[in-house]
């Protein structure tokens, strides 16, 4: 056993090397010219700028005792929210586990609503009833983060038939994490989502945040089946494999992706090759389950700074350029922790409303479709 | 008016409201191509064909949860469950995501989710396929939870049901599909959180839901018999509830006997015994009693299904301790 462990770690010192070979044989082409320009690519380095400093800003606020309950932050894995979520069009919906305050960000809501509900503050973006593993923002086409690992699957492939059957012509990118691939729910929905694809009906863009681990449980040591892709195989939906580190190799596999997807009515399926560069929550700090080394090699990966040595190297920024980027996000978080902080707690009579529309309200008949 | 079963009572509330409303789609197993197991929807895939008559994998949890999904984006989803037993494998659907989505985003989603399907035993299914879960339903809040027992409340109950914007558990009596009643034609809804007296009484307070309705009916017949006038009070509705009607009930007869199929601990009757001591202590003349299945799973053989569920004597003598007829040494053996 001891000797399974020590092989399993030596074999996973050289993950990252491996994730982005994987991700390259399976995704974009070499040589193939970039989708996005200078300008908006810059523009999308400053939103993951942002993500990272909110992360790190929730991260002391955990540590210093503002921030309640569970924190799971993003660091290391920007580029695929970021990427996918590029491809956001009005009238699609997105959904996500706990690991969520990257995607209410990039999908625009308020950094000062974010940082307030992780505070428990009545402003926050759901009046501090759910926190940090609930953000919703329904006007930005973001239908939740969830704490059940695997339970939301079914939700999002729910709204994909929602979408098609009154033909908005909306897609569901549905995102989920390794771990939840093991989960029943997940085999159930994907199944459900396959058959229903079939008659145009179910436009759900499944997006594997493959950060290694489930909690500590390396993707080895979950299942014999390792390539996570594989598994929608059993359900009839199409997927591949992107590098989850290279910003520039999402956008370009999520544009496809996303594109098919909305002309087709089927599901698509992406595993994203990424790391979680921070531990699993904030309270994690042994992380006996992972080497230095390990965290080291991926660090060389950072998503962010990968997108810097390409800005540079295009000239589509100096480095002063990117350092007024990173100090305008630092302050817009700073003003987030501040505003979270000054705000007032929940007023008390929040406690009990939005359990139910109304207790005895019933509606006319035939109300009609609609949200 | 027109007679019906409760089974087509139940259909006509479906199919009328999916004529009127496009976003009412149903899902389930078995329930399109094969009718249903217990024929409840059987024909609506023809007037409404395969997009809004789904037949599902046998997979509660995905389903459920697809529901759950399509309910906050629009659509007014009727999930059918073959029978309630099997939605232990969709608990975590309907507790964590159904009941809590409201409260959880700030009020952001509604759930406008109907769960129906037969619930409660009695016809030799045994232990895996036999569960009372208006308690268990009950518990958790951000649930309505109801349990017509006539042809008349189950079609203005589920027209309620599928017209509500928070998830519905709709539990209905297997054992009642079959029996007939006098049902409206059109549209009517009947509230929830409204309990029906079944039968005016003065001397005792016979509390129930459900197929225990029909029974204490039966009950109150025979104790007229002896010149004892029952109140059978029909609870229909678990969640919300109608604490109003059982106070008023007891305050006019001083004495209640609470009726269910399901086990006692921790159950609707200790619920409803509850309320009535906080809210009409000084006027019981007598502790109040609760009627239940027996401690046990549900066993198959037909003589000990029928010991394991309430019967007319057993509330019959329920009923002769309360009024103090016969001594009080048994109140705590069922």
């Amino acid at each position: 056993m001891a000797t399974t462990e020590r092989q399993g770690r030596k074999s996973r010192s050289t993950s990252a090397r491996k994730a982005a070979d994987r991700a390259k044989a399976n995704g974009k082409e070499a040589g193939q010219p970039p989708r996005v320009k200078n300008d908006a690519l810059l523009d999308l380095y400053r939103k993951m700028v942002e993500v990272r400093l909110f992360e790190d800003a929730a991260q002391r606020g955990f540590r210093t005792g503002k921030i309640g309950g569970y924190l799971h932050v993003y660091s290391g894995q920007e580029a695929v929210a970021t990427g996918f979520l590029h491809e956001y069009r009005e009238g699609d919906r997105i959904i996500t586990a706990y690991r969520d305050h990257a995607h209410a960000l990039l999908l625009g809501s308020e950094p000062k609503a974010v940082m307030a509900e992780l505070y428990g503050k009545g402003t926050g973006l759901v009046k501090g009833k759910g926190g940090s593993m609930h953000l919703f923002d329904v006007a930005n086409g973001f239908m939740g983060g969830y704490g059940i690992v695997g339970g939301h699957i079914p939700l999002g492939v729910g709204m994909a038939y929602s979408l098609a059957y009154r033909k908005t012509g909306g897609i569901v990118q549905l995102f989920l994490g390794d771990g939840a691939i093991h989960n029943g729910a997940f085999h159930e929905a994907a199944n459900l989502a396959g058959l229903w694809g079939r008659d145009g009906l179910n436009p759900t863009l499944f997006v594997i945040e493959n950060n290694q681990y489930g909690m500590g449980t390396s993707v080895e040591r979950s299942t014999a089946m390792t390539d996570l892709g594989s598994k929608f195989d059993s359900y009839g939906i199409e997927h591949e494999k992107v590098d989850g580190m290279d910003l520039e190799a999402v956008l370009d596999c999520a544009h496809r992706a996303a594109e098919r997807v909305r002309e087709s009515g089927k599901p698509f399926a992406v595993e994203a090759l990424t790391y979680r560069l921070v531990p699993h929550g904030a309270a994690d700090f042994l992380e006996k389950y992972r080497t230095k080394e390990e965290i080291r090699e991926w660090r060389q990966r950072d998503p962010i700074g990968l997108l810097e040595r390409t800005l540079l190297e295009r000239d589509a920024a100096d480095e002063d350029a990117l350092k007024a980027i990173r100090e305008t996000a630092k302050a817009r978080s700073d003003e987030a922790v501040q505003f979270a902080d000054e705000s007032p707690d929940p007023d008390l009579t929040e406690l009990t409303t939005d359990v139910y529309a109304g207790e005895m309200h019933v509606p006319a008949a035939g109300s009609g479709i609609g949200e | 008016m027109p007679v019906k079963t409760y089974r087509d009572a139940l259909k006509a509330a479906m199919a009328e409201e999916m004529q009127r409303d496009e976003s009412v789609v149903l899902l389930g197993e078995d329930i399109g191509v094969y009718g249903g197991t217990h024929l409840v929807t059987n024909g609506l895939i023809d007037e409404f064909g395969p997009k809004r008559v789904i037949d599902t994998p046998i997979a509660e949890n995905g389903f459920t949860g697809a529901a759950i999904g399509m309910a906050m984006t629009g659509l007014k989803p009727i999930v059918e469950m073959m029978t309630w037993n099997f939605s232990f494998l969709a608990a975590d659907q309907i507790i964590q995501n159904a009941a809590k989505l409201r409260y959880f985003s700030g009020g952001q989603v509604s759930v406008p989710l109907v769960i129906r399907g037969p619930n409660g035993g009695g016809v030799q299914l045994s232990a895996q396929h036999t569960h009372s879960l208006e308690g268990f339903y009950g518990h958790f809040p951000g649930l309505k939870v109801v349990s017509p027992a006539t042809p008349h409340d189950v079609k203005g109950m589920m027209l309620s049901a599928i017209r509500d914007p928070d998830p519905v558990i709709f539990l209905e009596a297997g054992a009642l599909y079959g029996t007939k009643g006098e049902v409206e034609d059109g549209d009517y809804t009947v509230p929830f959180g409204k309990a029906r007296v079944a039968r005016e009484g003065t001397d005792i307070s016979l509390i129930g839901y459900g197929r225990q309705v029909n029974l204490l009916l039966r009950v109150a017949d025979k104790l007229a018999e002896d010149g004892i006038e029952g109140e059978v009070i029909d609870l229909r509705s678990i969640r919300p509830f109608d604490s109003e009607t059982i106070v008023a009930s007891v305050r006019k007869t001083n004495r209640a006997v609470v009726v269910q199929e399901q086990w006692r601990w921790f159950s609707v009757a200790s619920e409803v015994a509850a309320i009535i001591q906080e809210q009409a202590f000084d006027e019981l003349d007598a502790p109040v009693e609760r009627v239940s299945g027996a401690e046990v799973p549900a066993p198959y053989a037909r003589n000990l299904e029928l010991a394991a569920f309430p019967s007319e004597q057993q509330i019959i003598d329920a009923v002769q301790r309360v009024l103090y007829r016969v001594a009080t040494t048994s109140a705590t053996t069922r």
